[in-house]
């Protein structure tokens, strides 16, 4: 039996709204989890009947723009951790610098991730004939390649949304009561973003280079 | 009034463990249902509001200890069917010795048998009598299963891969095929018939039926060779056979060939000297192994394999 | 109101008008934030998509009193019972009884305001609506022949149909599932009200936060798999294609991952709203309510892992299908439990009949047998023989129908009163409610037969020996269809010129009874504050049992 707090009648209803916001936050990172664990069982399924092929397939991914990639996501992780701790310490205007910084990066990778498929489809790496490697079932790996780079890619944007917002909000001269809350959530959302990425750029980028 | 009693005749060795396990499930249903009516019957009439019925506090062993024994039972009891139908299942472990070996191919909508003597049949099936039967199965197309009610069997049938189904037909007659999983636009009319007959007429059947041409020949050494394997199985390991003939195949170092008998004989037996662009060189010679003879066979074999796939 | 008795409910006060009088205008709707007027907005829909998919289910049983195809071609009846599929499990009966009774009783039960995210509980709906629409455009554009399963690789290689569109509908409605789960979990922990501790949390908030957890981890793995039918389709990805290393298994793994405790979406509610039937008619506390509490739970839990006993005959491992086997035996447990508690709490009761009773021990009844009969399939030998026969069909009706309809009806007449201040016609109700139980075994009781015997499913066109079974399966739908449509009228006419309802018509224990009927705005003009366990009926009885009960057993 937990303890129960006193509740007023003024306060029922309001309940801690941090709390309520993040575990919200929380139990919706755990539907993304499972949205894209789907995918990763696929890729995995699909890679144990084939690994030869995966591994082959996967040299062709493009390494730069997969590295670079992660460097500007974690960086942009960092920045928004920084952005948290400038919150908590009420300095405005480098918040919203970090803010700025952020989406920066998220733009930037959304740049190189489209220079990267268009380098992939002039490889013929997409659906469709002339594929450049020698084992069809390599398709598979591109296959899976695209879907899950894709759909982090939405997520990608959305975050960008999300984390716009924020700095949106973050400019007004007096900032509504729930700030801090709104900015927590968005970086929980933000650094899941992240951490699929890390996921992507192992399964995608670095399988079948050490051979 | 036969049509109301609708059970399905038992025809094949399998069918009877699954029947008993049925009927000892329907006996143990009925009980529990018996129990759990009974009950609410008895507390909604005696425990009726208005009812004379004592309804003070439970006594004490009432909760905790009820619960967890009738938790505990459920569990044993669900155990035991559970075990129970495991060791019925285990005639399904590992295919039978020297049964007879129909290959299978399922396309929308008919089901096509090849026998080991080379007859050929659609959506009809010759089996012997208390023979044991091993059906090697694929599909052309979208994923079906083939079905027979009276042998309690059913099996999905996947496209690019081989899979086995093995029962022993008991009784003789005539029984239904089925195709059990959505298939298209004709599913429901996806059948035939399964005409169970004593050893003797099958040998007879098989032998009138059967196709004694070069390219059956082949097709026999195709499966006895273990071709399929790669060939037809592991579309990662080997290319696809059919309508090859006469097609342009391009090799590895940009070379290209048109793929005649040469071509085909060279490939069985020399199959390093070209390899087709994208697979590995891992297909050995077929030199001595297989017969002069075998190798026109499967030449000529090679020649009518055509893709049925409907695109 | 302090105290949750059932004697001291406030009558309405003039000053606090109830939420339907909060506002008149169509605006008033369709903006509203209120989660009672939320779900009045949900039933609104799913009742539409009930009749819709019922409309098909009709068409069905028509066609399949002969054994040849009469009024329907072979591609139209494929459309018709993909249709009725996609319909009755996405737009009725896994928002049924969650976003209707949970959205509407959830914050009253618990004594809150309202859900933690009002707004989000706004947009699911829209989103719900905006699903069911693309959905019914792959309707009416030709329709979908793939099935409600969607096997790869006839659903991305070989149909023809708008699988697109229906895949796309269903994904959009699977946010809709996601919101309301994320929302009923954070309610259920953040807005008790004070004394509303977790083991004194009526059965039905339980079921619907198992039912939550379930939504919220299971639908986006639905979602994945039809996204990637939408790849392979639309941009020609070879994911489930075999020729290039793509495995068409796959899929089913993945969509039964999801299908399976899908089943559990729908049957948890379903149990909420049974075990808070039985215990007010019935004037006695649920027996074991902590083993109902630990049981549904199981089941959530469990439920995720005993998908492979869809797949017995795909073609998996043996080893595989053993273990799907042991565990959806394992899974069973928890049910049967339920079953036995929910008989023994009508033990030394006060028992009236009532129609939402009737509902109530209708779904005892059928669901027992619908269990039972799951038993059969989660043994390998028997599920060989009836897998994707009308066995299988027969089984889940008695579940889905049999289960969560008679309670998602039961728990619209017990609060129906609680909703609309109205009282309905009680002989009607009786009625209605015991011609559905009888419809219901009369359609679907044959179908075990024709099972048994080897009739397939999804077969338009069947060997005439198993006409006889059929028609006897139409002429149930047809006494099935008269039932369903009664309360269509009874209520109708209730809403408009019913007896006004007192607050608590039942005399039920329970949160949402000690505020109006209908409840005012804002739920409860004083904060309630609870120091009891649900269930206390015995009060009536013998005060000795207060202790036991009130210490939560």
């Amino acid at each position: 039996m937990s303890g129960a707090t006193l509740i007023t009648e003024r306060s029922w209803g309001e309940g801690d709204q941090e709390f309520r916001a993040s575990l919200g936050m929380w139990v919706f990172l755990a539907t993304e989890i499972l949205f894209f664990g789907g995918l990763f069982l696929a890729y995995a399924e699909l890679r144990s009947q084939n690994v030869e092929a995966f591994d082959e397939a996967g040299k062709h991914a493009n390494f730069f723009f997969g590295t670079l990639n992660t460097i500007l996501l974690i960086t942009s992780s960092f920045m928004m951790t920084i952005a948290l701790v400038c919150s908590d310490k009420g300095d405005r205007s480098l918040l919203r610098a970090m803010l700025l910084v952020t989406l920066a990066l998220g733009v930037g990778f959304l740049l190189c991730k489209g220079l990267e498929y268009r380098s992939d489809l002039q490889e013929h790496l997409g659906p469709g004939r002339n594929f450049p490697v020698r084992l069809p079932a390599a398709q598979a790996f591109f296959a899976m390649y695209w879907a899950m780079t894709g759909l982090h890619a939405v997520h990608l944007t959305v975050g960008l949304g999300v984390v716009g917002r924020v700095w949106l909000i973050a400019r007004r001269p007096v900032w509504p009561e729930n700030f801090h809350r709104t900015l927590h959530v968005s970086a929980l959302y933000w650094h899941l973003i992240d951490v699929i990425w890390m996921m992507l750029y192992s399964i995608f980028y670095l399988v079948g280079r050490a051979t | 009034m036969n049509q109301l009693f609708l059970f399905p005749p038992a025809a094949s060795l399998e069918a009877k463990g699954v029947d008993q396990l049925y009927f000892v499930m329907l006996g143990l249903s009925f009980a529990i249902l018996a129990l759990v009516f009974g009950l609410i019957v008895v507390f909604a009439w005696r425990y009726r509001a208005g009812s004379g019925a004592r309804r003070s506090k439970l006594p004490g062993f009432y909760a905790h200890e009820m619960e967890i024994g009738w938790t505990l039972a459920t569990l044993l009891v669900f155990l035991g069917i559970y075990g129970w139908s495991v060791e019925a299942r285990q005639v399904h472990w590992a295919p039978p010795h020297g049964a007879l070996n129909v290959r299978v191919v399922a396309k929308q909508w008919m089901w096509k048998f090849e026998h080991p003597s080379g007859a050929r049949e659609i959506d009809a099936l010759h089996l012997p009598l208390g023979v044991p039967v091993r059906l090697d199965m694929t599909s052309q197309d979208v994923i079906h299963s083939f079905y027979v009610p009276a042998f309690r069997e059913k099996q999905d049938v996947l496209p690019d891969r081989i899979v086995t189904l093995w029962f022993t037909p008991s009784r003789l007659g005539q029984y239904a095929i089925r195709c059990a999983e959505y298939c298209g636009t004709n599913h429901s009319l996806m059948g035939g018939e399964v005409y169970v007959v004593t050893p003797a007429e099958y040998a007879r059947w098989a032998d009138r039926n059967a196709d004694r041409s070069l390219p059956a020949a082949g097709a026999r050494s195709f499966a006895a060779l273990g071709c399929a394997g790669c060939h037809e199985a592991r579309a990662d390991l080997a290319p696809r056979l059919a309508d090859l003939y006469g097609s342009k195949v391009a090799l590895e170092g940009n070379r290209s060939v048109l793929a005649d008998d040469a071509y085909l004989e060279r490939s069985i037996l020399d199959p390093r000297a070209d390899i087709v662009k994208g697979y590995l060189p891992i297909m050995p010679s077929y030199r001595g192994v297989a017969t002069p003879e075998e190798v026109s066979a499967l030449v000529a074999y090679l020649k009518t394999m055509k893709s049925g796939r409907t695109p | 109101m302090t105290d949750a008795t059932f004697d001291a409910v406030p009558e309405r006060s003039s000053s606090a008008p109830s939420y339907l009088e909060d506002g008149h205008t169509v605006a008033s709707w369709l903006f509203t934030t209120d989660h009672k007027r939320i779900a009045i907005l949900y039933a609104a829909g799913i009742t539409f998509f009930f009749f819709i998919g019922g409309a098909a289910a009709t068409l069905m049983r028509l066609e399949l009193v002969t054994p040849y195809a009469n009024f329907l071609s072979p591609d139209e009846y494929n459309r018709l019972f993909t249709l009725h599929g996609v319909i009755m499990v996405w737009f009725f009966l896994i928002p049924s009884i969650p976003a209707v009774m949970g959205n509407f009783l959830l914050p009253l039960m618990i004594g809150a305001r309202d859900v933690a995210f009002p707004r989000l509980n706004l947009v699911s709906w829209y989103v719900y609506i905006f699903g069911g629409i693309v959905t019914l455009y792959s309707l009416v554009a030709g329709g979908v022949d793939t099935g409600w399963t969607f096997y790869t690789p006839f659903s991305t290689m070989f149909s023809n149909s708008h699988v697109l569109a229906a895949a796309a509908g269903i994904f959009i409605a699977g946010f809709s599932t996601i919101a309301t789960g994320v929302n009923f979990i954070t309610t259920v922990h953040t807005e008790r009200t004070e004394g509303m501790t977790w083991f004194r949390l009526p059965l039905f908030v339980w079921a619907m936060y198992a039912t939550s957890i379930v939504m919220v981890l299971a639908t986006p793995v639905l979602a994945a798999s039809l996204l990637m039918i939408v790849c392979e389709r639309l941009f020609h990805l070879p994911i489930f294609n075999p020729d290039t290393g793509g495995d068409p298994l796959l899929f089913q793994h993945l969509f039964w991952f999801y299908s399976h405790p899908a089943v559990y979406i729908m049957i948890l509610p379903a149990m909420g709203v049974v075990s808070e039937i039985i215990a007010c008619f019935a004037r006695r506390q649920i027996f074991g309510y902590r083993f109902m509490v630990y049981a549904m739970i199981a089941i959530a839990g469990i439920g995720f892992f005993v998908w492979g006993h869809h797949m017995f005959v795909a073609g998996s491992s043996n080893y595989a299908n053993l273990v799907f086997s042991l565990l959806s035996f394992i899974v069973a447990v928890p049910s049967a439990i339920k079953v036995f508690n929910w008989t023994a709490s009508l033990y030394r009761g006060r028992i009236t009949f009532e129609a939402p009773m009737l509902y109530a021990l209708g779904f005892v009844g059928l669901f027992t047998v619908g269990g039972l009969t799951g038993l059969f399939l989660a043994m390998i030998p028997i599920d060989v023989h009836v897998t994707d026969t009308y066995f299988v069909i027969a089984h889940f009706h008695y579940i889905m129908v049999g289960g969560s309809v008679s309670a998602f009806f039961g728990g619209l007449h017990y609060w129906w009163p609680k909703v609309t201040g109205r009282l309905y016609h009680e002989g009607f109700a009786r009625f209605a409610a015991i011609l559905m139980f009888f419809g219901f075994n009369f359609t679907f009781f044959p179908q075990f037969i024709m099972g048994y015997a080897g009739m397939p499913r999804r077969y338009e066109v069947y060997p005439p020996v198993f006409q006889i079974y059929h028609v006897m399966s139409s002429a149930g739908a047809s006494v099935l269809a008269v039932a369903y449509l009664m309360p269509l009228f009874y209520l109708g006419w209730s809403l408009l010129h019913g007896e006004r309802s007192p607050p608590n018509p039942w005399r039920a224990t329970g949160l949402e009874w000690q505020t109006s009927s209908p409840p005012p705005k804002q739920n409860f003009l004083v904060p309630p504050r609870v120091a009891h366990g649900p269930y206390r009926y015995h009060a009536e009885q013998d005060p000795s049992d207060l202790a036991e009960i009130d210490s939560g057993r």
